[in-house]
């Protein structure tokens, strides 16, 4: 497989890629909190997502009770490889509140206002 | 990439995307415009994925119904990738008899434009949905309402559109417009410079500041709400949720987290910095909201909050239309927080607006020159 020589951006998402092959490994699990696979994530990227936004949204890796502080950088490299580019390329999705799962009533005491 | 095109569409969220592939689906070349480097990262991915035609607005109901009845339950198939479109119903909740009078006041107008809604009690709430609390005293009932997936639909509108050969260029802002004889024509960006028979703009509020190049005025406002998500639960219940007080909305998702939109009130008012920030006051105001209704999910742990801008319009309901002053622009903008359930239909009537030819679902109350000062 030959790497990508043009492909500078993400921008122009009709641009060449290097083709889909499928791989031994491709049925490994690489986000196990949710149990995405590694040809799921690249056969994802063939269809035209070339962010790491875009692929946890469509796949929900990275979505699970670790909100992918395991995987976020194995699906950064997988996304990087199957476009030709480097992974600085590849920006990283956006960590979002609470810092671990916290239940409803733990957080809805924030104010004095009964709620029960 | 090409940089001529039938149609230039501005926006890759969901609205953009079904545009596109409608257009594209009807032989057209299209070329569509994204200002971030994220496809889909507006409010497409930041809703409650109400697919829902109770609570509507007469003059945007007839998109909804029309996409409820012939769109939404196909376009996993049509797609080719599954929105997890489920259509169980929409219970909008009320606690008080102030609430049941906005309630029958919604329902009156369901009714009037044929829509099978109706009024039940705290008794027939909980038949349906038997984790209603006993404060809930009634609801309105809309059974042909439902939910979907908003991240999946909108990326599989995208891919779809991709794979019909729409090019999409992202991280690409949209700088000028310019007439040619007469017509709009060409897109002015920071990436280079574009050039269609027909410009869209389905951008949110990033359509105002786009068509003031061409002097026309959109009379809308951002307002930032925001949303949470709950770790995967036991499945309880299958139908779409709201309250008459609007302190909350929202559905069991297909994998079995609660995904919930709400507000609290300050939104007018929060700072934010440039970025849909999340506020520490807001996704407690929304649990407190959500525990009253659904006592069971007192301890369902959240794993994720967000916020997201809308681009509400001054009377709350979007325009749609081809503009007379500037022969080739099309709007399809200011959703104003429930374009999400209307996309496919918007997406099929707007390359309806391309050809010229008469739109199947009745526009005419979307127009973009409705706006009159009171008095």
């Amino acid at each position: 497989m030959s790497k990508n020589k043009g492909l500078t951006s993400l921008n122009d998402r009709s641009a060449a890629i290097p083709p889909f092959v499928p791989a031994a490994d491709d049925d490994r699990i690489i986000c196990r909190c949710e149990e995405v696979t590694k040809g799921e994530i690249r056969k994802a990227v063939h269809a035209g997502l070339w962010t790491l936004t875009e692929i946890r949204r469509y796949l929900r890796c990275g979505m699970g009770l670790c909100q992918g502080q395991t995987c976020a950088k194995l699906v950064k490299g997988i996304i990087a490889r199957e476009l030709g580019v480097s992974p600085a390329l590849i920006e990283p999705a956006t960590s979002r509140s609470p810092m671990r799962p916290t239940e409803m009533e733990v957080i809805a005491n924030e104010s004095e206002v009964d709620f029960k | 990439m090409k940089n001529t095109a039938d149609v230039i569409v501005v926006g890759a969220g969901i609205i953009g995307n079904a545009i596109a592939y409608y257009t594209a689906k009807k032989g057209h070349s299209v070329i569509v415009l994204e200002k971030s480097e994220i496809v889909g990262n507006g409010g497409s991915s930041r809703n409650g994925g109400g697919v829902r035609q109770s609570g509507r607005d007469a003059r945007e109901l007839p998109l909804a119904m029309y996409g409820i009845e012939n769109l939404w339950p196909g376009l996993s198939d049509t797609l080719g990738y599954d929105v997890e479109y489920v259509k169980k119903g929409n219970l909008r909740l009320g606690k008080t008899p102030e609430h049941l009078k906005i309630l029958e006041g919604l329902a009156a107008t369901g009714q009037r434009c044929g829509l099978d809604m109706r009024m039940i009690d705290g008794k027939e709430v909980r038949e349906i949905n038997p984790y209603m609390s006993d404060e809930v005293i009634g609801a309105s009932w809309c059974p042909t309402d439902g939910h979907a997936n908003p991240l999946k639909a909108t990326l599989a509108f995208y891919m779809k559109a991709r794979e019909l050969g729409v090019q999409f260029l992202t991280s690409a802002t949209v700088t000028n417009l310019k007439k040619k004889a007469g017509k709009l024509k060409i897109v002015e960006t920071d990436k280079g410079t574009f050039e269609g028979d027909t410009v869209i703009l389905a951008c949110g509020m990033g359509a105002r500041p786009i068509a003031e190049k061409v002097g026309i005025d959109i009379p809308m406002k951002s307002v930032l709400i925001e949303a949470l998500i709950t770790e995967q639960e036991p499945e309880m219940f299958p139908q779409m949720l709201g309250t008459a007080e609007a302190d909350f909305y929202g559905h069991q998702t297909a994998h079995g987290s609660f995904l919930f939109g709400g507000s609290s009130g300050m939104e007018d008012v929060n700072a934010d910095n440039g970025t849909p920030v999340t506020h520490s006051i807001t996704a407690p105001c929304i649990c407190r909201g959500i525990i009253k209704y659904l006592p069971r999910l007192a301890q369902a742990k959240i794993v994720r909050t967000w916020a997201g801008w809308m681009d509400h319009m001054v009377d709350g309901v979007p325009v749609i239309d081809r503009i007379d002053e500037v022969p080739g622009l099309i709007l399809a903008c200011g959703f104003s927080g429930h374009g999400f359930g209307i996309a496919p239909a918007v997406g099929m009537t707007v390359s309806e607006l391309v050809e010229g030819t008469k739109t199947t679902v009745d526009i005419s109350g979307l127009t973009y020159d409705r706006f009159k000062a009171k008095a």
